[in-house]
């Protein structure tokens, strides 16, 4: 038999929230804003067991014989013991500590953004190949046409290119993403409804 | 109350009213018919090649944080786990989650639990695997997860960034079939240009719908569609007005 505790809980936490976001009635504020503070306790327990999730998938990799990508997680596993050590050691605002960031971790982050340009560029031209229509060559040509204009040209300025791109950001863009942004909404508050519902249970018994 | 907020209220229970109303509508319909997009139909084809190729599909939930608005899409995903858990319940790999936020991790674990349950096998808690605690780290940690596994099809139903076009690359390099879709701007653009199959706007919390989650997923989308013709025609009635020194 289905378990009725799950949804209740959920579904009486739900409308108490959203009607303390439309009326302004002291208790359901209050309330409201009682229910949010444990939801932000929770999502800090929640940031935990992430890391300790982490660690898990880790070291079930480095404890697995047939897995020959095993080291990654050696590596990832021994820096991250090495770091919890500097910065426990030395406390997290330490030059030491300090330099682990500015000098591992920037950089490591700042070559896979690196690596993303270079992807992004290879996505562009893969994506005339494999979608030759219409609506691909507009996003291809406006990318083209930001980009000539945001970088320098060697010098170069071709008349009318940033005229069109100020038109391009001002109303093509501006159109297409709010047309976005509404239907995101839409799904949104029907996503919303639905668990507010009942209808769809992303927790416990389905 | 102000103005803004009666107004919020009685959209939202507009939007309640024609979801009961269309829902019960639905239920009298022996099949309701929905528009197509082809990324589902083409979701549906993967489904069934993976479980014959006993290959695993992959669900990316991203890294939306649950106490903001990027929680929907989060729940979202969840759904479409849920759904595909059940369709591939004869094959032997059964599906795999990766998340880059704590309680979508914790939730996508205790989904496939609950599926394994219904399903009457046993469950496996590392099927839910958090990749990732930053975007960058989330993505690196999936991609070396698409990387090593063996699997038939990705799908990326979350809050992703533009950093989701390093996991979309090792996907396509797998020659595995790629749909995403987010709620996010600048990740939508990205998964335009990378993904096989995206899904623009409102078509990323479709999902539920095109898998058989329910009539009440099938009736919010009816109520998407109704409400977007409003706000079309609205905009347009605005548009005019203005033009001719009403407004």
């Amino acid at each position: 038999m289905k378990n009725p505790v799950y949804p209740a809980v959920a579904i009486a936490v739900g409308a108490v929230v959203l009607l303390g976001y439309f009326l302004q009635i002291d208790l359901l504020v209050n309330v409201r804003i009682a229910l949010l503070e444990w939801g932000t306790v929770l999502v800090g327990v929640a940031l935990l067991v992430g890391v300790i999730n982490l660690l898990n998938v880790h070291l079930n990799k480095v404890l697995s014989d047939d897995n020959p990508n095993r080291y990654n997680s050696i590596a990832l596993l021994s820096g991250l013991i090495l770091t919890l050590v500097i910065v426990g050691w030395f406390k997290p605002t330490h030059p030491v500590s300090v330099w682990i960031f500015n000098y591992i971790q920037i950089p490591i982050e700042a070559s896979l953004v690196a690596l993303l340009s270079i992807i992004l560029i290879y996505a562009g031209v893969r994506l005339l190949r494999r979608k030759p229509n219409l609506l691909t060559i507009i996003f291809i040509a406006t990318v083209v046409i930001i980009l000539l204009v945001s970088g320098p040209l060697f010098g170069i300025e071709i008349t009318g290119l940033s005229a069109l791109r100020i038109w391009i950001g001002k109303v093509p863009a501006v159109a297409g993403a709010r047309g976005i942004l509404l239907g995101i909404s839409l799904g949104i508050i029907t996503a919303g409804l639905r668990i507010l519902m009942g209808a769809d249970r992303p927790y416990g018994e389905n | 109350m102000s103005g803004l907020n009666l107004l919020g209220l009685i959209v939202v229970l507009i939007f309640f009213g024609l979801m009961i109303a269309i829902a019960i509508l639905v239920r009298r319909r022996e099949s309701p018919k929905l528009r197509e997009i082809p990324a589902f139909k083409r979701l549906d084809r993967a489904i069934g090649l993976a479980v014959e190729a006993g290959s695993r599909l992959h669900v990316s939930l991203g890294r939306g944080q649950m106490l903001s608005r990027q929680s929907a899409i989060g729940f979202v995903g969840l759904s479409i786990l849920d759904r595909i858990g059940r369709s591939t319940s004869i094959s032997d790999r059964p599906p795999i989650a990766t998340s880059g936020e704590g309680i979508l991790g914790i939730l996508s674990q205790d989904s496939q639990r609950v599926t394994a349950r219904y399903l009457g096998v046993e469950s496996d808690p590392n099927r839910g695997r958090i990749t990732g605690l930053t975007p960058l780290s989330y993505a690196a940690g999936t991609l070396s997860f698409v990387k090593e596994e063996e699997i038939g099809a990705n799908l990326l139903i979350g809050s992703f960034g533009n950093e989701v076009a390093l996991i979309t690359d090792a996907a396509e390099r797998k020659e595995g079939m790629t749909l995403g879709g987010t709620d996010n701007l600048t990740g939508q653009a990205v998964l335009f240009a990378t993904a096989q199959e995206p899904l623009i706007g409102e078509e990323s919390y479709a999902g539920g719908a095109y898998l058989g989650a329910g009539r009440m997923h099938t009736a919010s989308l009816y109520v998407q569609d109704i409400i977007r013709w409003v706000l079309i025609g609205l905009i347009v009635l605005g548009s005019l007005l203005k033009l001719f020194g009403v407004l």
